[in-house]
């Protein structure tokens, strides 16, 4: 153990080698770097391509869609795709109920997850550890066994045809996983801060809504993030409990695209696809690492 | 011996500290209260209620009528239980392999010290951001027989592509092309997992005379096992899930082609209302997950190394 230490201190020019450690070894380890990038281009090219093929029918005229072989550029940028699509039906009003949804879920997700995860990781009480192996356990159970005894619940509270079923199961702690999340965030947290403020006259809800949540915001962001997207994309629950046109959200707006326009209009329709996942693609390009530490967290930890 | 009673129970706790303990008991189940609610009213009530519903006729217009098993003797003789798990269990078999070793390949690249590992990473991960229905719309396009880039692409290299999603026999290998974009989440955490393997095994190894090969076999996969195992259960869990895809791109078909379990489990709820036989097809893929998430970690045990100190 010893001796393998020495050698390799011996052999490393500086001890914070941990990134360039490749950078020692000569030629051969270069060529495989390179190798590497361009095996890695070649895949992330792969996958932006039905992207770009998405975004190129979306400007194109309705001839050239069915252009063979491909045009990549159309010869005429029709930039008019966009207002036709929005127009074809009320897109902006299905924007709005989508919009109007995933603010309520986001909030209730962040304020009911961090609630119980303050709890479990400030507070004691017997029997804690049991309850959070079944927090835990939740995550396993498929959602489809619940998913028709939910449905008569909602029915018989008389929700059938509101946005309450889609809203309200976040406002009871939501996934099991922000639970878990926050938690793990709130534990990493010192307590010194907490005793300061009780000796201070502070409450534990004070506690909580004054000194865990504003030191909490990454984690906070990352569920709320993640809520956002759970509800955004959310296409079973809008199918099974929305009958009026007038409530769809944008998942179910593409649908009545789809059976409107397939087959014809493939420009209207990438364009209207292109314009719904403008917002999540705006929260991920602004707060990426937020994404990374939430998907590592699931595979990782889970 | 005194001692040891003294550990085993404290003598009679003071009343002040009592009655502080009792506050943070009450203090603890306010906090945890909209889970504990939700517990009750979306998890263990609705599990429960499932369970009794499986074993009743409920076509939802009239009152559940008991007919204990009955619902699972004739799910045993349903033509469309078996087509549903033979596409489930065929797509499972193509796409969660696949795409687990893609990952970890993309994974295994980025981590030799590439330049820009924050960009690519970001490229992979973007089609996760995209899911549902979206997604389900752009590669009915990509896929589309005439005019999709898929068989555009094959034509360049003189291939008439296949109907794909209109061909009993390619619907399935299409869900599964289509499902590879989704490499990126499993990238990220095996990205995450590669990192955090400590560089002194790699190093030890190499003064042992390790090849790339010996150092991949003996550190690299051992290490990484828990998080391969991981994503391996999900992804047989998210086949049985899938929907949104299957419910768009082909509703099943051609032919129950694509009759997905989960898509078959919607149709029975909610298009044929047949409510208890819904909730006993819900309790079967239940105990199918349960079974081979059980399998897989009992198969596994050997080669899994929980040992290792996984962090970010």
């Amino acid at each position: 153990m010893q001796e393998s230490a020495t050698a390799q201190s011996d052999s490393l020019p500086a001890p914070q080698e941990h990134i360039l450690w490749w950078k020692r070894k000569s030629i051969g380890r270069r060529i495989r770097l390179v190798v590497a990038t361009i095996l890695i281009l070649i895949g992330a090219f792969a996958l932006m391509v039905p992207l770009a093929w998405m975004i190129s029918t979306s400007l194109k005229a309705d001839g050239e869609v069915f252009l063979v072989p491909i045009r990549w550029i159309p010869k005429k940028i029709l930039w008019s795709n966009f207002p036709a699509a929005i127009t074809f039906i009320p897109f902006l009003h299905y924007y709005l109920n989508s919009i109007k949804v995933a603010i309520l879920v986001v909030l209730g997700a962040v304020l009911s997850a961090s609630l119980v995860a303050f709890a479990f990781a400030r507070l004691r009480v017997p029997g804690k550890n049991i309850m959070f192996v079944i927090l835990l356990s939740t995550l396993m159970l498929p959602q489809e066994v619940t998913l028709v005894p939910v449905y008569l619940l909602f029915k018989t509270l008389g929700w059938l045809d509101s946005y309450r079923p889609l809203i309200v199961p976040y406002w009871f702690g939501g996934s099991a996983f922000y639970i878990f999340l926050l938690r793990q965030f709130f534990m990493t947290l010192p307590t010194e801060l907490d005793d300061a403020a009780k000796i201070d006259g502070a409450t534990l809800f004070d506690i909580y809504w004054r000194i865990v949540l504003p030191l909490s915001k990454p984690a906070l962001a990352t569920v709320a993030i993640f809520s956002f997207f759970d509800s955004w994309n959310d296409f079973r629950s809008p199918l099974i409990y929305l009958n009026t046109t007038d409530l769809y959200t944008i998942p179910m707006a593409l649908r009545l695209y789809m059976s409107a326009l397939a087959n014809t209009h493939w420009n209207y329709l990438m364009a209207a696809t292109l314009l719904s996942v403008i917002p999540p693609l705006v929260i991920f390009f602004t707060s990426q690492r937020y994404f990374v530490q939430g998907a590592v967290l699931t595979g990782l930890k889970g | 011996m005194t001692a040891v009673q003294n550990l085993a129970k404290p003598k009679g706790i003071p009343r002040r500290r009592g009655k502080l303990l009792i506050r943070e008991y009450i203090a603890f189940y306010l906090f945890a209260s909209p889970w504990l609610l939700g517990l009750l009213f979306f998890v263990l009530g609705p599990t429960i209620a499932s369970l009794v519903l499986s074993m009743t006729d409920y076509p939802v217009i009239v009152a559940p009528k008991w007919i204990g098993l009955s619902n699972f003797v004739a799910m045993s003789h349903d033509d469309l239980v078996w087509q549903s798990l033979k596409v489930t269990s065929l797509y499972s078999l193509g796409a969660v392999p696949l795409g687990l070793i893609f990952a970890f390949l993309v994974a295994l690249l980025m981590n030799q010290g590439v330049r820009g590992v924050r960009v690519y990473r970001t490229i992979y991960y973007l089609p996760a951001v995209i899911t549902g229905v979206p997604v389900a719309l752009v590669w009915m396009w990509v896929l589309n027989p005439d005019f999709g880039l898929v068989n555009n692409a094959l034509r360049l290299i003189g291939i008439v592509g296949p109907k794909w999603l209109f061909s009993r026999v390619w619907v399935i290998p299409a869900f599964i092309v289509m499902s590879l974009w989704n490499i990126g989440a499993p990238m990220v955490i095996f990205l995450a997992g590669l990192q955090g393997i400590p560089v002194h095994l790699y190093e030890a190894a190499e003064i042992d005379g390790a090849t790339a090969w010996v150092k991949f076999w003996n550190v690299t996969v051992p290490m990484m096992s828990p998080v391969i195992l991981f994503n391996l259960v999900m992804g047989v869990i998210g086949s049985f899930q899938t929907f949104t895809p299957a419910f768009i791109m082909t509703n099943g078909g051609p032919a129950n082609g694509s009759l997905f379990y989960g898509l078959f489990l919607y149709d029975n709820a909610f298009r044929w209302f047949k409510m208890g036989y819904a909730s006993a097809l819900a309790w079967l893929m239940f105990l199918i997950i349960l079974v081979m998430t059980l399998l897989v970690f009992r198969l596994t045990n050997r080669w899994v190394y929980y040992g290792g100190s996984i962090q970010e």
